[in-house]
């Protein structure tokens, strides 16, 4: 069974977590969630690790609160920096323990990302995956829309790119080459 | 986690073997970084050791979960004689011929290995199968169109990687020999028969070559299991351990 994502509420970051008094508010899963909304992969700085599915359960007991969040790839560098950087938010909200669980299970699928995350991506200039259901290899073979000019006469250049999570395409109608989200 | 004490220890052999293969063989990929034909490639195999560096994670982390033992520690400080992989992954990554038929011959085994392996009654050794499988996808699909460039390629490559196949061909069914503990694990359902695993990688293996007209050789296979090793092991670890000697409290940046 898979945790219900939960949306951040709009973005009112500025204010509500400079202003202070927050920390009296009584620590609850829906504001962990929306604490959690405003943590970024260092990889891609567009979307947070909500948006894209990482996410798993949150689990507020009193003052202590656990974070399940899974990796995209096993073998991501930016995990440490993610899993530091979910303390260090929770922490702010006044939790006074924070466990950060790295589970493996459901793994990471990239029909996990709300279709949100995949606009903000698009709009980044790396494109991202269709969701496939779980067939992967299908997803592999289907077409690519460039996320520049949307056309869909792109060409795979390498299956691997600048992080596990991408690899590299060129667009044959506007010339550019660009990276997609791997489909996983 | 109530495991019987003989289950237990086969167990941990058992995942010491796998985070060691995928180790190892990871360290000889990262030696390629900078140093690949192209760009591109460079890449490609940058990508792909990290991602079997991430591989041993999982069973370093399955392995800590029964025994307590902390990861770092194993990779880092371990010192040759204490290493479980097989020879295969440790020879010098030699040329790019070698490089690239070594990870073929590696990604059909831990194929066949993970596809069975998912369906483990021990939990983190399912989850952790799950996970890589998908990983390996993309390894599979790119060192079987090396292997068929390099044999379909020029009269260099493909000369290259006959070589390649001579040198590795002794040290493949290494992969799949059981451990003492193995037809044990396999009884309680832990892991798959591994010479049913070595059936289905040698035949898929077998069958690439046959389709590109490559002579299979018949050396015998290199013999001794995975406490043994060759030297090669030892300058490997001396690279890789080189950090944590000169400073034993570095920590992950």
């Amino acid at each position: 069974m898979r945790p219900v994502r939960r949306r951040a509420g709009g973005s009112r970051d500025g204010a509500a977590s400079a202003g202070g008094g927050t920390a009296a508010a009584p620590l609850t899963p829906e504001r962990v969630w929306a604490a959690l909304a405003q943590v970024e992969d260092p990889e891609m700085p567009v979307v947070s690790i909500v948006d894209l599915g990482m996410v798993r359960a949150v689990e507020v007991d009193g003052g202590a609160v656990r974070v399940d969040v899974t990796p995209t790839f096993a073998g991501c560098p930016a995990f440490q920096a993610i899993r530091d950087a979910v303390a260090t938010r929770v922490r702010g909200l006044g939790a006074t323990a924070v466990t950060v669980r790295r589970v493996l299970s459901p793994a990471w699928s990239s029909d996990d990302m709300s279709d949100a995350a995949r606009a903000k991506l698009r709009a980044f200039g790396l494109a991202p995956p269709d969701p496939h259901g779980g067939l992967l290899l299908p997803a592999l073979e289907a077409p690519v829309a460039c996320p520049r000019c949307g056309s869909l006469d792109t060409e795979l250049t390498s299956a691997f790119g600048s992080a596990l999570c991408r690899e590299i395409y060129t667009c044959r109608a506007c010339r550019e080459p660009f990276e997609r989200l791997k489909p996983l | 986690m109530s495991l019987d004490p003989r289950l237990r220890a086969a167990l941990l052999d058992r995942l010491t073997a796998m985070a060691d293969d995928e180790l190892i063989l990871g360290h000889r990929d990262s030696e390629w970084t900078g140093h690949a034909p192209i760009l591109e490639e460079d890449i490609a195999l940058a990508n792909i050791a990290q991602d079997e560096i991430g591989h041993a994670l999982l069973w370093l982390e399955a392995r800590r979960q029964l025994d307590g033992s902390d990861p770092d520690v194993l990779a880092y400080s371990r010192p040759a004689g204490a290493w479980r992989n097989a020879r295969l992954l440790e020879l010098p990554r030699g040329d790019w011929a070698f490089t690239m038929l070594r990870q073929y011959l590696f990604d059909v085994y831990e194929a066949e290995l993970l596809t069975r392996l998912k369906r483990s009654s021990h939990v983190p050794l399912a989850e952790g199968a799950t996970k890589a499988a998908l990983e390996e996808v993309f390894h599979l699909r790119h060192s079987s169109l090396w292997l068929r460039r390099l044999a379909l390629g020029t009269d260099e490559s493909r000369r290259r990687l006959e070589a390649a196949l001579a040198r590795a061909w002794p040290y493949l069914p290494q992969l799949w020999q059981p451990l003492a503990g193995d037809a044990e694990l396999a009884g309680a359902g832990i892991v798959p028969d591994l010479a049913e695993v070595g059936d289905a990688a040698g035949g898929r293996i077998a069958t690439a070559l046959k389709e590109l007209d490559l002579q299979t050789p018949d050396t015998p296979p290199n013999p001794g299991g995975r406490e043994r090793h060759t030297e090669e092991l030892v300058t490997l670890l001396i690279d890789m351990q080189s950090v944590t000697r000169a400073d034993p409290a570095a920590e992950s940046w």
